[in-house]
């Protein structure tokens, strides 16, 4: 018995760093959990991971400006973000290029232009903490930021749900009944960035996207409701988040990407057992019914 | 007689080249109009005018019966992801946007009137169905539903039976009836001469130029059909400047 509560409480109940890192990781994952979930829906699952890459150059302005201060890194890749997301989509419109490629192109651009400036200014301990974070360092501000975003997050994502929804089912529809379709896809890349920015302060530009994506494709895997999905995939999140930093903390291993491999091999287990067009459903599919 | 809808001189088009030619005219409200001719006459981009989804060329429609965004309109070939989680009910209930927004809730009565929907196009029991298991013919019934429940005074249909068997057309064009009994305005695209004669009362034959319009039997004289389709003319990339004036 003692053995398994110095496996799974001690660390929480000797070291507060520990209980921080849990608090701040389990945040991300309530909050990220729905955004998953639309972006997998809205086939933008590589928009989170391009989106990741962006908020790095604003990011590191930001450190530029004030060293490692959370106020200005924050402002910074919300900024750049932005940015990006607007740039990418005004040119998609208004050139012949696709979303996907302008997309690409800018956040490439944004990539290299945030690592140089990290590297030109900082040592290769700030570039490290910038590209994977530290989720075991999170002070009073960064949480309460952690917090203030997940709260945003899903009181934004109740009131997008139904434009989102009718947005990504029958755009059409939406648009011939209202106008709250093109607001409706901006203010949810707004939570995107939102949600990176977050996710870059505990896990780093790099892994922030993955608490997101994982447990949302893993829930994909168990269900073909929506509101099920949104569920199971917090579950996911917060499951991922506990154990990484349980495996965190007994291997010595680093803590952010733990937390991203956990979620991974919840996601592989998933995708061969899941009863919603899992690998075994597939191969082994029930008889079929009388009517 | 009041009018739902009126066109003046409207000149509708895709890079200037005209697809509907200086059409004037009424719809009167509670009209059963079919739109018909031969194929590129022009006849889903009027639709697409009416419904203020495009802008004109020249002219303008005007909408005395409601505002644009009141009018229900059934596109060709809907753009649905049928991949998307969600059932039918929650598909038909999106009918109840205008009244509901963004929080408003659905109300014993408004689901109730969902059900009723779903049933008069004879899909109960498939409320709880995800939309990518349906048939083509369940999926053009469920969007009659969600029209029902838009509550509109003008709805347009684009082609809505294409596709579709004798049965399914039948049922749907109950609909369309019980529809016009309640005097609201249907402008329906048709290309099933059959059909239009048998339950629509007035159409319009389009070829880029209005052909014909007024009560059907007229409009579909063999004389105007042979007219329209030799007005169709090709897609002219020398086209001149029109300088016909209104």
């Amino acid at each position: 018995m003692s053995a398994l509560y110095d496996l799974f409480f001690a660390p929480f109940a000797e070291f507060e760093f520990m209980r921080r890192a849990l608090v701040g990781a389990m945040a991300l994952a309530l909050a990220g959990a729905p955004v998953g979930v639309f972006l997998i829906l809205r086939r933008m699952s590589l928009t989170g991971d391009a989106m990741a890459h962006a908020i790095l150059p604003g990011a590191a302005i930001g450190y530029l400006v004030a060293g490692l201060s959370l106020g200005a890194m924050t402002a910074g890749g919300m900024i750049a973000g932005f940015v990006v997301a607007i740039a990418s989509g005004a040119v998609a419109r208004a050139t012949a290029l696709r979303e996907d490629a302008s997309l690409a192109a800018f956040y490439l651009i944004s990539l290299a232009l945030g690592v140089t400036i990290v590297s030109l200014k900082g040592s290769n301990i700030d570039l490290l903490h910038v590209l994977f974070g530290n989720v075991l360092a999170l002070d009073d501000a960064t949480l309460l930021l952690l917090a203030a975003i997940a709260s945003l997050t899903l009181l934004g994502l109740a009131a997008l749900y139904r434009p989102l929804v009718m947005e990504t089912v029958d755009p059409f529809f939406l648009a011939s009944v209202s106008r709250a379709g093109a607001p409706a896809q901006l203010l949810f890349l707004g939570i995107v960035v939102m949600n990176l920015v977050a996710g870059f302060h505990a896990l780093g530009t790099l892994m922030a996207v993955g608490i997101m994506m994982l447990p949302a494709a893993a829930a994909r895997f168990w269900s073909a409701d929506i509101s099920r999905m949104v569920v199971i995939a917090a579950g996911f999140g917060l499951a991922s988040s506990y154990l990484g930093l349980v495996l965190s903390y007994q291997s010595g291993a680093p803590s952010g990407p733990l937390v991203i491999l956990v979620a991974g091999v919840i996601y592989l287990v998933s995708m061969v057992l899941g009863q919603a067009g899992g690998l075994i459903r597939l191969l082994r599919p029930r008889h079929h019914l009388e009517a | 007689m009041t009018i739902a809808l009126r066109f003046k001189d409207l000149t509708l088009g895709y890079d200037r080249h005209p697809a509907v030619h200086h059409l004037d005219g009424v719809v009167e409200t509670g009209d059963l109009l079919a739109v018909c001719g031969p194929n590129g006459a022009g006849k889903s981009t009027l639709l697409k005018a009416i419904a203020g989804a495009i802008q004109p060329l020249g002219g303008h429609v005007e909408r005395l019966a409601c505002a644009a965004r009141d009018i229900a309109y059934l596109p060709q070939a809907a753009e649905i992801d049928r991949s998307f989680p969600i059932n039918v009910f929650d598909l038909v209930a999106m009918g109840f946007w205008r009244s509901a927004g963004l929080f408003g809730g659905l109300s014993r009565a408004k689901e109730a009137r969902a059900f009723e929907a779903i049933a008069s196009v004879g899909l109960t029991g498939l409320e709880d169905r995800p939309i990518g298991t349906l048939s083509g013919g369940q999926m053009q019934r469920m969007l009659f539903a969600r029209l029902l429940l838009q509550d509109a005074p003008v709805i347009l249909l684009d082609e809505p039976f294409t596709a579709l068997d004798s049965k399914t057309t039948a049922d749907l064009l109950e609909v369309v009836a019980r529809w016009h009994g309640e005097k609201r305005t249907v402008v329906a695209v048709l290309h099933d001469d059959e059909i239009i004669r048998r339950c629509f009362p007035k159409a319009l034959l389009l070829a880029r130029e209005p052909v014909a319009w007024g009560a059907t039997e007229e409009v579909l004289r063999s004389e105007n059909l042979l007219r329209a389709r030799r007005m169709v003319e090709a897609f002219d990339r020398e086209a001149h400047e029109c300088e016909r004036v209104a």
